[in-house]
């Protein structure tokens, strides 16, 4: 058990933008709204989730809908909190703690903020141990926990309380409701045990994060090279550098789709990466080799300063060092590629883990 | 009959002025410092190029200012109006009240008088509540004679400017004419926090921006010169005194992108990368089409992120007065603290103390500058290792703004550019064009002017294609209303944001036209 203040936040949230792939949405505003809690209300505690009971009921608090509308529409605060009590009149149970559904993007601010309002403790602990589009997409799901009941809660006071027959329902009903909230809305689902959270949650992953950003200041403050740093602190893979040599997107049902090119510089020179998108990174590969695809964690760092940037930040002319990083296990089980794995998101490729890409070199 | 210019630069070190005839050729320029007061450094740079160009006064019919007022006081923070900042669209966004991102000192100037209120619309054009009307005459009554200044951003203004509009009345009818009021749908795009520290700051330097315009002009009259006076905004087009005076926040980013224009006008080159040397720092950008690219990054301005479209720059802590520091064992470092201004007295070879790049260069004899022997003294094979990273950080800057690795035109300008070499890694070639070190003042005195229209189109009704068409030859009128020539009108930015709440597939549709002034005056068109 610890406290969290605004440093932390500072860096938690640069290693949210990291783990973000690309997208999860800018955790700027998630930031913004936590650090105006806590210079509110005070900080706000983080549980190992070994110090969570087996049997306290455990509930992430998240946004759903598009993060751009998040950007003009805020939160008011209120949200978050309505649907934490509506979904405990529902179960008619007290929620122990909240955590971050995924750690990527903005998704990783918004349990601090409720949690600096309401007193509650944090669980060092998420769903995906990165950021993905839909909500079916956490460690949770593969696991059989379902989404429902779910609340969702808008600003001007209105709730939905959700119970589906399965989470791809969920998504669907939940989605058209969100957009009639306005196009963003505060969630409360994926309600659990302490016990549940334990088996099936991406443990110490705000650690991470904050080690993650720590780093990067550190190396800002010492003039040293923070991506080595980085790289070692995530146990990952410097996949590339080079610089960005075009950049291809565009809007398709509801996603940033999209391809950036990067040509090699350094130990690269001569060789071309193509990096494909779908609001996050997701495949990554010369013409010759490829170097790292979903659900391993692909990062585009400015090889400068070592900080991530996300998709609509490439730009022209960047100098770059594309990361991989190993996913987390559940991940790479059958269901878990069926969910998140390169074919689903329509690549024609095999999974392979990004340290035998590493390693091998492979040729495709 | 000639036609003349004057154009004018105020940038933190020095006022640059240039008077240019009809073909914009360059009559006379001059660099004097730039005063604490400003209008002072503006009417000793306008006097000197006038006396010394000797041309008819009443033949000079424009006169450009590009100015770095407002920037510096919003980064000073100080001669700033007192403000109230007015949001709507509670009870959404009180999680992330305003001003929340940005530097205690900024918010303590500008957050004296904070208010949210319900109202404001949701994505699609539906309010989210209605607006609290009551409440915005009761802060209007509160703020009477506290405040001459008041920003309002509602929530999705850029898609329903209703609120923003209403607000506004209701400042009027309470208080008056004389307090500004700057509304966020006027000023920026999606993006609530950034839209919103763009008005704030706006309604920030309204003063400081009509103080220099009054300047300005008054220097012009005091010299005997009746000319239409424009000021120089971001994109590199000018704008009439009273637009500048209601929008000076588009005045802050004017600098390096007149530094840019210029360099491509003097240089007669469209695509390049262009690095202007000053004395403290060195900016390196690209021209693209003659014009500046632009960073796709959010935009600091004194801290306070927003989101204006600015040159995308990399500035690096190398210029004329960068001081230069080395050990015992031979090590050095250059920067990025810099003597700046204080180099005619803080430079060895001026008979000051400080050892600067100015004098590394004249030590090896790339300049000619000062007195050499109070360098001879230096040790030539450091000063050598000196001036050789000195070059590279200027190339690794060119570098980083490339595209590709093929070799492109570099233009120096600035007061600094005489301490870089004729050839440079990653430039096909260097060019140093005539009268570079006020490239920044030419900038502003070739600026195009715009013209600017927004309206709502119903799609379901012309189509796509005539709708654009429409808005284009619109404000085109606009812009040769604005005394553009009708030969040299381009479209420089369009922006559609489609209504959803509307029927007929509605979208308004924003247009920017810009053209070259005319050759003649605008009064005898």
């Amino acid at each position: 058990m610890r406290k969290i203040g605004i440093q932390e936040i500072e860096d938690i949230a640069v290693g949210a933008a990291l783990l973000g792939t690309g997208g999860g949405g800018d955790p700027y505003i998630g930031k913004l709204m936590a650090i105006q809690a806590i210079e509110e209300y005070g900080e706000v505690t983080l549980l190992d989730a070994e110090e969570v009971p087996d049997d306290a009921l455990v509930v992430p608090s998240s946004m759903m809908g598009a993060p751009t509308v998040m950007l003009e529409k805020a939160p008011s605060g209120e949200e978050a909190f309505v649907a934490f009590q509506k979904l405990e009149t529902y179960l008619g149970d007290k929620i122990y703690a909240t955590f971050p559904i995924e750690v990527g993007g903005v998704n990783s601010m918004l349990p601090f903020a409720l949690a600096a309002k309401l007193g509650l403790p944090v669980v060092d602990a998420d769903g995906m141990g990165r950021a993905f589009p839909e909500l079916q997409m956490v460690t949770f799901y593969l696991d059989g926990i379902a989404a429902t009941p779910a609340v969702l809660a808008d600003e001007k006071g209105n709730t939905v309380v959700l119970s589906t027959i399965d989470n791809v329902w969920t998504e669907r009903i939940a989605r058209a409701a969100t957009v009639q909230m306005g196009g963003s809305a505060m969630t409360a689902m994926y309600a659990m045990k302490g016990r549940n959270l334990k088996e099936s949650g991406v443990r110490n992953i705000l650690k991470l994060e904050e080690t993650i950003g720590k780093t990067i200041r550190k190396a800002k403050e010492n003039n040293a090279n923070p991506i080595r740093e980085v790289v070692k602190s995530v146990k990952g893979f410097p996949l590339f550098s080079g610089k960005v040599k075009d950049i291809n997107r565009k809007t398709e049902s509801g996603f940033a789709r999209g391809t950036a090119t990067f040509e090699g510089m350094h130990e690269n020179k001569g060789e071309t990466l193509t990096l494909r998108f779908q609001n996050e990174h997701l495949l990554a590969r010369t013409e010759e080799r490829l170097l790292c695809m979903t659900p391993d964690l692909i990062a585009v760092l400015d090889a400068e300063t070592g900080l991530p940037i996300t998709t609509e930040g490439i730009r022209y002319g960047a100098r770059c060092v594309v990361i991989g990083i190993p996913c987390h296990p559940k991940w790479r089980t059958e269901k878990g590629l069926a969910t998140v794995g390169p074919k689903y998101f329509g690549y024609d490729v095999d999974y392979v883990p990004v340290e035998e890409l590493a390693k091998e070199g492979v040729r495709s | 009959m000639g036609v003349y210019r004057v154009g004018i630069d105020v940038g933190g070190t020095h006022t640059d002025a240039v008077l240019l005839d009809e073909k914009n050729t360059v009559i006379a320029e001059t660099k004097s410092p730039t005063t604490e007061d400003v209008a002072t450094g503006i009417y000793h740079a306008m006097h000197k190029i006038i006396s010394d160009a000797n041309v008819p006064r009443d033949q000079i019919h424009y006169a450009m200012l590009g100015t770095t007022h407002c920037t510096n006081a919003i980064v000073e923070r100080k001669r700033l109006n007192h403000i109230a900042v007015v949001r709507i669209g509670a009870p959404a966004t009180l999680a992330v009240k305003p001003l929340i991102g940005v530097p205690e000192d900024l918010r303590e100037a500008l957050g004296k008088h904070v208010y949210l209120v319900r109202g404001g619309h949701e994505f699609d054009g539906r309010e989210i509540t209605a607006l609290d009307t009551h409440y915005l005459f009761q802060i209007a009554r509160e703020v009477k004679g506290k405040v001459d200044s008041i920003a309002i951003t509602s929530v999705f203004s850029p898609v329903s400017q209703d609120h923003e509009h209403r607000a506004s009345e209701i400042f009027r009818e309470v208080l008056g004419d004389e307090v500004a009021i700057s509304l966020s749908s006027e000023i920026g795009s999606v993006g609530l926090l950034e839209r919103e520290n763009a008005t704030i700051l706006n309604a920030a330097v309204v003063n400081v921006a009509k103080t220099a315009a009054e300047g300005f002009i008054q220097a012009l009259e005091n010299e005997g010169i009746k000319a239409r006076v424009f000021f120089g905004q971001n994109d590199g087009t000018l704008m009439s005194v009273d637009y500048a005076v209601k929008y000076p926040i588009f005045t802050v980013a004017c600098g390096p992108t007149n530094s840019l224009r210029g360099a491509s006008y003097l240089s007669q080159l469209s695509d390049a990368i262009v690095v202007d040397v000053g004395g403290t720092t060195s900016d390196a950008g690209v021209l693209v089409n003659s014009f500046p690219r632009e960073s796709s990054l959010a935009v600091e301005i004194g801290g306070a992120r927003t989101n204006f479209r600015m040159p995308d720059l990399i500035s690096i802590g190398l210029g004329g007065g960068t001081i230069v520091r080395i050990r015992d064992n031979g090590e050095f470092t250059i920067g990025p603290d810099s003597v700046g201004y204080r180099l005619p007295e803080k430079g060895l070879i001026f008979g000051g103390d400080t050892l600067t790049t100015t004098d590394v260069a004249v030590a090896l004899g790339k300049v000619e500058l000062g007195d050499p022997e109070k360098v001879a003294h230096l040790d030539k094979k450091v000063m050598q290792q000196v001036y050789g990273r000195m070059v590279e950080m200027v190339e690794e800057a060119i570098d980083k703004m490339k595209t590709s690795a093929a070799p492109v035109p570099v233009i120096l300008v600035g007061g600094g550019s005489v301490l870089l070499p004729d050839s440079l890694k990653g430039a096909s070639r260097v060019i140093r064009p005539e009268h570079s070190g006020v490239a920044n003042a030419i900038g502003s005195a070739i600026a195009q002017v715009s013209g600017q229209i927004e309206k709502i189109y119903v799609l379901d009704e012309i189509g796509r294609e005539q709708a654009l068409e429409s808005a284009k030859s619109q404000a085109k009128q606009e812009a040769i209303k604005a005394g553009a020539d009708p030969g040299s009108l381009v479209i420089v930015d369009i922006e559609d944001v489609p209504l959803a709440y509307l029927p007929g597939n509605a979208t308004r549709i924003r247009v920017k036209a810009a053209g070259e002034l005319g050759r003649m005056p605008v009064a005898s068109i």
